[in-house]
């Protein structure tokens, strides 16, 4: 019963120091506000989805299509995922540092380390998207005087699409909530509430930061949840159980 | 060497564009192993005449399918030649060549994410027609395969059933007129009620456009109904015989050929024959209810032993055994075997023999439109069309065939099956 009570009562300091922490309007503004750290927060991630993005789509898909060095690209991505992204960030910084010592902190090991943690699940997401459309379609779009790139744009890409996104939410996400750990090297973003809350013994700073990222990592969720939904051809939408309603609904024609 | 398919013909473009090409295999050789292993395609010559479907069949792995991609260079050949109206396909621009030649396959392979009217036109899509022009032509073949437009063209795939997929598969190989088609099994995924079906309707859509049609099957019925031509494989990709089905059957090349068209094979002629002008036995009638006359003498001097009892319209009502027939007074209807079976001039030989071994009396009354008695098939008579090559040897058999699918070209596109 006291302990019960202990522990409800050291939640309610929490909730008080989390609220007293985004009432205090001196946290909405400066370079340390909340804005400018979101923006940062989402530029940053922007920025590693959109360079990831470039280069693990087109190598995904041309994988995919041909078939070609599929182990090899597989197998270098599950690479990338073992290593801890905490490493990755310390051993990118010693190599921008090489190139300018002051790039060696900032956002630059950040962003190195967030591509090659976005690379795997884009990457194998779109080639196996691509490479699980079914061959006989394939060859019947080839067999009807499709270019590949008309294969690819007309028919895989379109069913595959379901797959690829998956791919691209899987690296949003955790690029969101790894970026945190960016802060630690100077990188910017929402991370730094985290380190200078610990650093400071500032519970609501802390915690103020860790519900900001989760509500972003959420949005991203959700964004691209919506926008498979919105993008995702109407008849492929099966999962959802669209084909068995579509059916029950149309009523075919016997035999 | 096609016509233009970019430029469809104005707007009361038809599906009845008479276009065809001839195919030529010129020693077309596959072999996927370099040094000397089995090849999948050996040494294949044989000319298909524009206008003709040609069917491909053997056992599995017999390279028919192979032969078949060759056509479109899905696969490309180790050696020889395939000539489509004289122009070899190995000259060709590969994706202009295909969109000049309609495929079907087994899966069907419609897209799921297109629409049917938009899998119809795939092709057309992909020759730059304009909206207008694909249009009309998914109208106009959604139409001549039997699927109502309005109610088909805004489907997907996943809300039709197999039949109907079928149909809309062999629309979208129409849909640039092609003056040739390649047929993969296409009626291998359906099931037997729906094959029939369709391969009737195919049947029918052909005797009307008069494509050339390569179509591979492995079941040697379906070669026989749909060929003009037969190309029997066996395995290593050799050619055991090409020649019309009428002529495979009555004159296998081979032990293989003969294994493979089965030993039913002279039931399997049969039923490539109709009764048409086959000659027919006269046959001793007496119409029922009047007097009875010279019936008995005529009878008895008939070497069939029935009398055939006729209504005064001529219609068949039952047999007299000639015993039974009495010397005088009025014929009693009553007395009489039921007539069975009544046939007509379209009845093929095979379901002839069938209603006739069923029958009480064993032969087969051949009645016109109207009813009215023209002759008997005797059982006599079906031997001697079985050996003789019935209606006709294999050309005439072809054309009588071919005459055949006219009438049903009349009749109005059935229902989905």
């Amino acid at each position: 019963m006291g302990r019960d009570a202990r522990r409800g009562g050291r939640l309610m300091v929490l909730l008080d120091a989390l609220a007293a922490w985004f009432a205090d309007p001196a946290h909405w503004a400066g370079p340390n506000g909340i804005p400018t750290r979101l923006l940062e927060h989402v530029a940053l991630s922007g920025i590693s989805m959109l360079i990831a993005g470039a280069i693990a789509l087109p190598l995904g898909l041309w994988i995919g299509h041909t078939g070609r060095g599929a182990t090899v690209a597989i197998n270098a991505a599950n690479l990338g995922r073992a290593i801890p992204s905490l490493a990755l960030i310390g051993l990118a910084a010693p190599i921008t540092a090489a190139f300018d010592p002051q790039l060696g902190f900032r956002v630059y090991p950040t962003l190195i380390a967030m591509i090659v943690l976005a690379l795997p699940p884009i990457l194998v997401n779109a080639s196996a998207g691509v490479s699980e459309v079914d061959r006989d379609l394939v060859e019947a779009a080839r067999g009807m005087g499709m270019r590949e790139r008309q294969v690819l744009a007309r028919v895989e890409i379109p069913i595959a699409l379901p797959v690829i996104l998956a791919g691209l939410r899987s690296a949003g996400v955790q690029i969101v909530a790894t970026l945190t750990l960016g802060a630690i090297f100077g990188g910017g973003g929402l991370g730094n509430y985290l380190v200078l809350g610990i650093a400071q013994n500032d519970v609501g700073q802390v915690f103020g930061g860790v519900v900001l990222v989760a509500a972003l990592a959420l949005l991203v969720e959700g964004g691209f949840a919506l926008l498979g939904r919105a993008l995702t051809p109407v008849p492929l939408r099966a999962a959802e159980g669209g084909e068995h309603r579509g059916r029950a609904l149309e009523g075919r024609a016997a035999g | 060497m096609f016509a233009d398919p970019k430029v469809p013909s104005s707007a009361g473009r038809d599906a009845t564009g008479m276009c065809a090409a001839t195919v030529e295999f010129r020693h077309v050789s596959k072999s996927y192993d370099r040094r000397d292993g089995p090849a999948a395609v050996d040494d294949l010559t044989f000319t298909v005449p524009a206008g003709s479907v040609c069917v491909l069949v053997g056992p599995s792995g017999c390279g028919k399918t192979t032969s078949l991609k060759m056509v479109n260079r899905l696969i490309e050949p180790t050696g020889g030649q395939i000539l489509v109206d004289g122009t070899d396909v190995a000259g060709e621009e590969v994706t202009a060549l295909r969109r000049r030649i309609g495929y079907v396959i087994q899966q069907v392979g419609l897209f799921p994410h297109r629409t049917v009217g938009e899998n119809v036109t795939t092709v057309p899509r992909l020759l730059g027609w304009s909206r207008e022009q694909q249009r009309e032509r998914a109208e106009e073949l959604l139409g001549l395969v039997g699927l109502d437009p309005a109610r088909y063209r805004d489907r997907y795939p996943a809300q039709l059933s197999g039949g109907e997929r079928q149909r809309v598969g062999v629309a979208r190989a129409l849909a640039a007129d092609p003056p040739l088609m390649l047929m993969d099994e296409p009626f291998a995924a359906v099931d037997p009620i729906v094959r029939e079906r369709l391969q009737n309707e195919f049947l029918r859509i052909q005797a009307e456009l008069a494509k050339t049609i390569l179509f591979v099957t492995h079941d040697i019925d379906e070669a026989i109904k749909m060929g003009d031509l037969v190309a029997v494989m066996q395995a290593g990709g050799h050619l055991a015989q090409f020649a019309p089905p009428d002529e495979i059957l009555a004159r296998p090349a081979s032990d293989f050929v003969a294994r493979f068209v089965g030993a039913d094979r002279g039931l399997k002629r049969l039923s490539l024959s109709r009764i048409g002008a086959l000659p027919l036995h006269q046959a001793v009638t007496a119409v029922a209810g009047e007097p009875v006359g010279d019936a008995r003498q005529r009878s008895l001097a008939d070497p069939f032993p029935f009398l055939l009892l006729i209504d005064r319209a001529g219609r068949p009502l039952g047999w007299l055994p000639d015993r039974d027939v009495p010397a005088d007074g009025i014929v009693d209807e009553r007395l009489a075997i039921p007539a069975s079976p009544l046939l007509e001039r379209e009845t093929t030989l095979k379901d002839a023999l069938s209603m006739m071994i069923a029958a009480d009396v064993q032969a087969g009354i051949v009645v016109d439109p109207a009813g009215r008695v023209l002759g008997l098939l005797t059982m006599e008579a079906l031997g001697a069309a079985g050996r003789a090559g019935a209606a006709g040897r294999a050309g005439a058999g072809a054309a009588l065939r071919r005459a055949e699918r006219r009438p049903a070209a009349a009749r109005p596109p059935a229902a989905a099956p």
